[in-house]
């Protein structure tokens, strides 16, 4: 909309299932607002104008209080505003319910920039390309200071918080490409914290996801696939086998189940577990287990902490990835295909191994 | 008011002439002067400063948004701009303005007495608002702080700018703000003359009693956590950063608790002129004395119960959010009585359109737009779009410029005569605050719009969102209009502080001690004698005022040769 070098619009486009549930609540507040400032504002000027000093108007009998006028005019805006709030409310929490079917997709905000890491192990950097029509779910974590993931035509905003997974969903309607915003204030650059969220028809979607993102020439790993590397190099499998043994208990099938702690809690291991009990173990220790476990707090990126919670996710007892199933009575490392030794000569960490498995692959 | 003085004894003192003012004219008699008039005017003299560096900041950030890609500032300098002009308005004006200026020298006159119950402290209270003042003025020196006011971590302990300095300042500042509501809590309970009854206060009167209870309970709590920020960026305990093992959404917790009570600390002092002035040009008695003075409690005590409604987004839990939705809904109500209550004080009234009436009037349409506005934000759907953006800028701005700073003004352009014994130019009075009025709507309506479309606060750039500039426009032109509708009562107040010509006691034929019982300016000692207070408050009479006015314009046109 504009005229001539004035270019503006008056409402943001539209793009997903609930941005015209949210138009319309946002329209009718705006009704009461206009309705009640008109009306009030009209009720001062008519006042001011006949009551105005020196006119010829009635002011006997000066009214001082009216408990029935206050309680009028308290008890409407009251049974009005809990309307609102209900209605309100209701449309918040279908926004806050992830929907069972959605797409997840794994977001880590950092200064300052939106990374951006799909299932199948397609990565995207401030940019973001998803199927019309299919619910997404964001899973969000900061790799420092707080963001703000803002999808404005989507009318979806979620904070973005280092130490916490958030999550985030919309529906896409329309194809088209539209803005990421950072809307939490994250340093110098906070507003460079940009990107494109693009949104495609199904057919298109497969097309670019089969190029990989366009991006890498190489079919990249799944998420899964990362996970089991870090897996190997930081040689997990070494105390956790394929059974619970005295080292360390075995991670297979634990996924989402509920674990005994040694304080004596009951935890379930669900995402955040993970995530926690990787970077400081020793906060979370199993019952019937010592504190063993290096802290990989400081080696492991969110990213790679990510993978490695989807490889343990993807650990059941049927998988057949898991075949260890000998008890390791013996020192950690003792296991002679993978000793610590070993890793160590390969100059493996964590955080060099997505580097290494690519460069291994050319 | 009806009241009369107290024939004590029969040494009739001397005809007076002296007054706080003029009483001594030494620099040492002001510093170290523990009168509550005199201590109100340093407190009007030390806001004006930090009110035009947080302007000048405001002018800065308002040039650089006019071109999406910026004009002068690097983001970094940017940044630093908007914290500046956040801490300055905030902490150093919004807080304080009413109620150290205009709460200082009006509540001890106002119930009767002769001073503060602790004047000393409330001279220590100056002295600890400009330290704190001269440490965030010193920590702008030495390089800024670039996290905003809100300070929120881990941005604000991973920051390397002078944020540890700035909030010490902001702490010492604080503490200043609870040597003030304590001297107010004391004074109005144990000053109040003979005869003052609680009915019988003005309604300014209660507003800053509410004001000062929430200034008791919430400061302490803002003054440790910006504290333990500094602990955590000087020594490392873990606190807030989940790096060090601690949380940062609990640092938002504790921030708002304070924060958002923090806003009814801003307003409701403003609330408290706005009654008085609407009273008094009205000419007739409030309606509804009892409703505003307990709206003004209820917002006070309910304004605590909200701090969540910051957090909706924060990963609070939902059902959290759902409580603190519902009792912000709620609140809307004691602030919509109150603005019902103003406009039916003008059914039957007798009402002049002075100066300061024209602020109050001013103050009214402009909290409506901001407090409705806020409805956009309580609720949880609507918050989800819009918090984070300039729709909230623009709310916020609307219920502390558009509801402090216009109360502030209102105010100062009534007790003016009161405070300095000389009138000022009704003209250019009464065109400054058309001015404001137009230049703050031109200003801020815009950035609702930007709120809507998507424009998130604080972004220095906008340039992948062009067509957002001609909104951007529009503020900056309004900033500047209302740029000069600030400056302007600067330069004709103070003209007159020297030259206005010289008011009587009681310029505004207005009802209330301070009018009716001392001089203008006040005598050190507010009052010849003690005060008993014998009737209601604002015993105004519309019918009598009315016709006085017919007869006056009789009186004129005869003088000027006419029927």
């Amino acid at each position: 909309m504009g005229w001539g070098p004035f270019q503006y619009n008056i409402m943001p486009e539209s793009a997903s299932e609930h941005a015209p549930y949210y138009d319309a609540l946002f329209m009718t507040i705006t009704g009461l607002l206009v309705f009640f400032t008109i009306g009030v504002v009209a009720a001062i000027v008519y006042f001011a104008a006949k009551y105005r000093r020196g006119t010829k108007a009635d002011r006997r009998n000066v009214l001082t209080h009216h408990t029935g006028l206050e309680l009028v005019w308290m008890g409407v805006p009251l049974i009005l505003a809990l309307g609102m709030f209900a209605w309100s409310a209701k449309n918040f929490m279908n926004v806050r319910t992830m929907p069972k079917d959605a797409t997840e997709i794994f977001c880590i905000g950092k200064q300052w920039m939106w990374h951006f890491q799909h299932m199948n192990g397609v990565r995207e950097n401030n940019e973001l390309h998803v199927v019309v029509g299919q619910p997404v779910k964001l899973t969000m974590i900061s790799q420092d200071v707080i963001h703000a993931m803002y999808l404005p035509e989507m009318r979806a905003q979620y904070h973005v918080v280092p130490g916490r997974y958030t999550e985030l969903a919309f529906t896409p309607t329309k194809p088209g490409r539209y803005k990421i915003l950072c809307a939490m204030h994250c340093g110098t650059q906070h507003s460079e914290m940009v990107g494109q969220l693009y949104v495609m028809n199904p057919t298109e979607f497969a097309e670019w996801m089969e190029k990989g993102g366009d991006k890498y020439k190489e079919k990249p790993l799944t998420i899964t696939e990362a996970g089991q590397q870090i897996w190997k190099d930081k040689a997990c499998f070494n105390c956790h086998t394929g059974v619970d043994n005295p080292r360390a208990p075995s991670l297979v099938g634990i996924y989402d189940k509920e674990r005994k702690m040694s304080d004596g809690s009951v935890v379930k291991a669900d995402r955040e577990y993970l995530r926690e009990a990787i970077k400081t173990p020793h906060n979370h220790l199993t019952a019937g287990w010592e504190n063993t476990m290096p802290v990989y707090g400081n080696t492991l990126t969110e990213l790679q902490v990510l993978q490695l919670a989807a490889y343990i996710q993807s650990l059941t007892p049927g998988s057949g990835e898991f075949n260890r199933t000998d008890v390791k009575q013996g020192f950690p490392g003792s296991d002679s295909d993978s000793s610590a030794v070993d890793i160590a000569n390969k100059g493996a960490s964590a955080g060099n191994a997505q580097f290494r498995t690519s460069e291994e692959r050319r | 008011m009806s009241s009369t003085t107290i024939e004590q004894g029969t040494a009739e003192r001397p005809k007076v002439e002296k007054n706080y003012l003029n009483a001594d004219h030494t620099l040492k008699s002001w510093l170290l002067t523990v009168d509550h008039k005199r201590i109100g005017i340093l407190y009007l003299i030390s806001v004006t400063f930090f009110f035009f560096i947080g302007a000048v900041a405001a002018a800065m950030i308002r040039y650089e948004l006019t071109s999406p890609k910026g004009i002068l500032l690097s983001s970094e300098v940017y940044n630093k701009t908007f914290s500046a002009h956040g801490v300055y308005m905030v902490f150093q004006f919004l807080v304080v303005a009413i109620p150290a200026v205009l709460g200082n020298f009006l509540i001890p006159i106002m119930i009767g007495a002769r001073d503060m119950a602790f004047p000393r402290l409330n001279l220590l209270s100056w002295y600890m608002f400009m330290t704190g003042g001269g440490l965030i003025t010193l920590s702008f020196i030495m390089g800024g702080v670039d996290a905003g006011w809100t300070f929120y971590v881990p941005l604000s302990t991973l920051s390397e700018t002078q944020i540890s300095l700035c909030l010490v300042g902001i702490f010492i500042t604080g503490f200043s703000s609870i040597f003030t509501a304590v001297n107010f809590v004391a004074t109005i309970h144990k000053m109040r003359a003979p005869g003052m009854t609680w009915y019988r206060l003005p309604l300014f009167i209660w507003a800053h009693y509410a004001t000062a209870v929430v200034v008791l309970l919430g400061t302490p709590v803002v003054a440790i956590t910006l504290f333990l920020v500094v602990v955590e960026r000087g020594f490392g305990f873990g606190i807030f950063s989940p790096e060090l093992g601690g949380d940062p959404v609990l640092f938002q917790h504790l921030f708002w608790f304070y924060s958002h009570p923090a806003v009814y600390i801003m307003i409701l002092p403003a609330f408290g002129v706005i009654s008085e002035l609407i009273t008094c040009f009205s000419r007739r008695p409030i309606f509804g004395y009892r409703f505003i003075a307990y709206s003004s409690l209820a917002i006070a005590f309910l304004g605590f119960l909200v701090w969540g409604h910051h957090m909706f987004l924060s990963s609070q839990s939902a059902f959290q959010g759902i409580v603190f939705s519902l009792i912000s809904w709620v609140l809307a109500i004691p602030s919509a009585i109150k603005i019902f209550n103003w406009t039916t004080t003008m059914y039957k009234g007798s009402v002049h359109f002075s100066t300061p009436m024209l602020y109050a009037l001013g103050f009214m349409g402009l909290f409506l737009i901001g407090g409705l506005t806020g409805l956009h934000l309580a609720s949880l759907d609507t918050d989800v779009h819009l918090t984070g953006t300039y729709f909230i800028v623009a709310h916020f701005h609307y219920v502390m410029v558009g509801g402090t700073i216009l109360g502030y003004l209102g105010g100062i352009h009534f007790w003016f005569p009161k405070m300095f014994g000389r009138t000022y130019s009704e003209f250019w009075g009464r065109l400054s605050a058309l001015i404001v009025f137009i230049g703050f709507n031109l200003t801020f309506f815009p950035q609702f719009m930007l709120g809507y479309l998507g424009m998130p606060r604080r972004y220095h750039y906008y340039y992948f969102a062009p067509e957002w500039q001609f909104y951007h426009v529009l503020s900056t032109a309004g900033s500047t209009v209302l740029g000069f509708g600030f400056l302007l009562p600067g330069i004709y107040l103070t003209y007159a502080v020297f030259k206005g010509k010289k008011a009587g006691p009681n310029p505004w034929g207005a009802k209330g001690l301070e009018w009716e019982h001392t001089a203008s300016p006040p005598i050190t000692e507010n009052f010849e004698k003690p005060i008993l207070v014998t009737d209601n408050v604002y015993d105004y009479n519309p019918e009598e005022d009315s016709k006085m006015y017919e007869k006056e314009f009789e009186d004129d046109s005869m003088l000027r040769g006419g029927q």
